[in-house]
């Protein structure tokens, strides 16, 4: 039988939880034993070449392309796991919802402290960016997600036991220590 | 009359001093019965309904029901703790709890909860309110995006005659707890530690320091919330 296909990616994410995979250490010899990647940083494969049957994301919606991204694994995964908690509820990112974008852009791009040789004023609009989003969305309000990771990463043993139980079939035994949000 | 009743939970028999609330009768029989906004010493409120089981088939608060002879208690059942898990999901998505940001967590009674009964996710849009972090008092930051209105900072924290230093402020959805600003110099440091220790999530936090517990080390890091009264040998009277 051929190895179980995965698949990931980092929307707005900060590839932490793509570190937590790494973090399993020794077992990822083990894990290229039992799976075979596809469109993933990993092995920056970029564009799905077969169907998948795991699909891990990183990280919530915050502009056009997560949106993009988020639908074609959609599309291409049989199981969608949401990742670590930009992926479930928008993370970090999300502390913008609730101030309106035009603030979000003056502050990034004007008048924040950081803010050097912008003298023009400019707020990047080239149409080849994508589009930033009202408020940055968690995944499963945008397309159906299958299951959930916790955690800030999620540790990887979380990880580990997960993707090893939806490729052999066994049940998902998530000790206590392993879920945590932070 | 007996000074004790008898009763039981989840069929088990159980026996308590009478008149005692049925969250304090479970503890001492060894059952763990989830509670938020309520605090030891102060009335209780039955305000966020965590601690509800059935009695007699009918659903009630523990905090606030006294025990009596003969009650069967349900609270260890599936449909009480999806109902109680709800109450925590619903709490989650109403502020705006990043516990990867948040002092308390590892010690928050909200998030050690939403792990007791399994949260991956909760099953309600998150509501994303537009909260103040208001940080003008010397001593403390009262972050509103996690307080949770249980009101236990406003009954157990009082100054010398007996005033509540907290208090609410607007209404309906717009309510906040505060530092009553007549009183808030009322709040001296160790009234401000035991305001944070008092507050079940982290919308209280002490300035000037934070994060003293490495991460693996607190409170709910190893074991959840309610294992201490789980694992104590029940108190037999
Ligand atoms: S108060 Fe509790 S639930 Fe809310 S962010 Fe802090 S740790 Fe998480
Ligand atoms: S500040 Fe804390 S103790 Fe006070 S009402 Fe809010 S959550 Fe409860
Ligand atoms: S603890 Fe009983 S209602 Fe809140």
């Amino acid at each position: 039988m051929s190895k179980p296909i995965v698949a990931t990616t980092s929307l707005a994410g900060c590839f932490g939880c793509h570190m937590s995979v790494l973090d399993i250490d020794e077992k990822i010899l083990e894990l290229i034993e039992l799976v075979e990647f596809n469109k993933s940083p990993i092995d920056d494969i970029k564009k799905f070449t077969k169907k998948c049957d795991i699909g891990l994301i990183e990280g919530g919606c915050c502009n056009s392309e997560n949106v993009h991204v988020l639908k074609e694994f959609r599309e291409h995964c049989r199981i969608l796991v949401a990742v670590g908690e930009c992926a479930i509820m928008g993370g970090l990112p999300a502390m913008r919802n609730g101030i309106p974008i035009e603030e979000c852009f003056n502050e990034a791009y004007l008048n924040g402290p950081t803010v050097v040789g912008n003298d023009a004023g400019i707020i990047p609009n080239d149409p080849e960016l994508p589009m930033i989003l009202d408020r940055v969305y968690p995944c499963h309000e945008i397309v159906k997600i299958d299951y959930f990771l916790p955690g800030c990463p999620p540790r990887a043993d979380l990880i580990w036991e997960a993707l090893v139980a939806l490729v052999t079939g066994d049940e998902m035994k998530l000790p206590y220590e392993v879920v945590k949000f932070d | 009359m007996s000074q004790f009743v008898r009763f039981t939970i989840d069929g088990t028999e159980c026996m308590a001093s009478r008149g005692q609330y049925l969250v304090d009768a479970a503890r001492e029989n060894g059952v763990f019965i989830p509670t938020l906004c309520n605090y030891p010493g102060v009335k209780p409120k039955g305000s966020c309904r965590i601690c509800t089981v059935k009695v007699n088939g009918k659903l009630m608060t523990a905090c606030t029901t006294p025990v009596a002879e003969g009650m069967n208690i349900e609270n260890e059942s599936a449909d009480i703790n999806e109902l109680r898990k709800s109450i925590i999901e619903l709490l989650f998505v109403e502020g705006n709890h990043f516990c990867p940001a948040c002092e308390k967590s590892g010690n928050c009674e909200l998030q050690a909860l939403a792990y007791r009964f399994r949260m991956m996710v909760p099953r309600f849009p998150f509501q994303f309110p537009n909260r103040a972090v208001d940080a003008s008092h010397p001593r403390i930051i009262k972050d509103h995006n996690r307080c949770i209105l249980c009101k236990r900072c406003i009954r157990v924290i009082t100054d010398e005659s007996g005033r509540s230093i907290f208090a609410y402020r607007k209404r309906s959805a717009s309510v906040e707890v505060v530092v009553d600003p007549k009183l808030g110099k009322q709040l001296t440091e160790d009234l401000a530690q035991k305001a944070m220790d008092v507050c079940p999530v982290g919308s209280i936090l002490v300035k000037e320091k934070g994060f003293h517990v490495p991460i693996g080390e607190r409170k709910y890091d190893k074991v959840p919330i309610g294992s201490d009264i789980e694992n104590m040998q029940s108190t037999k009277i």
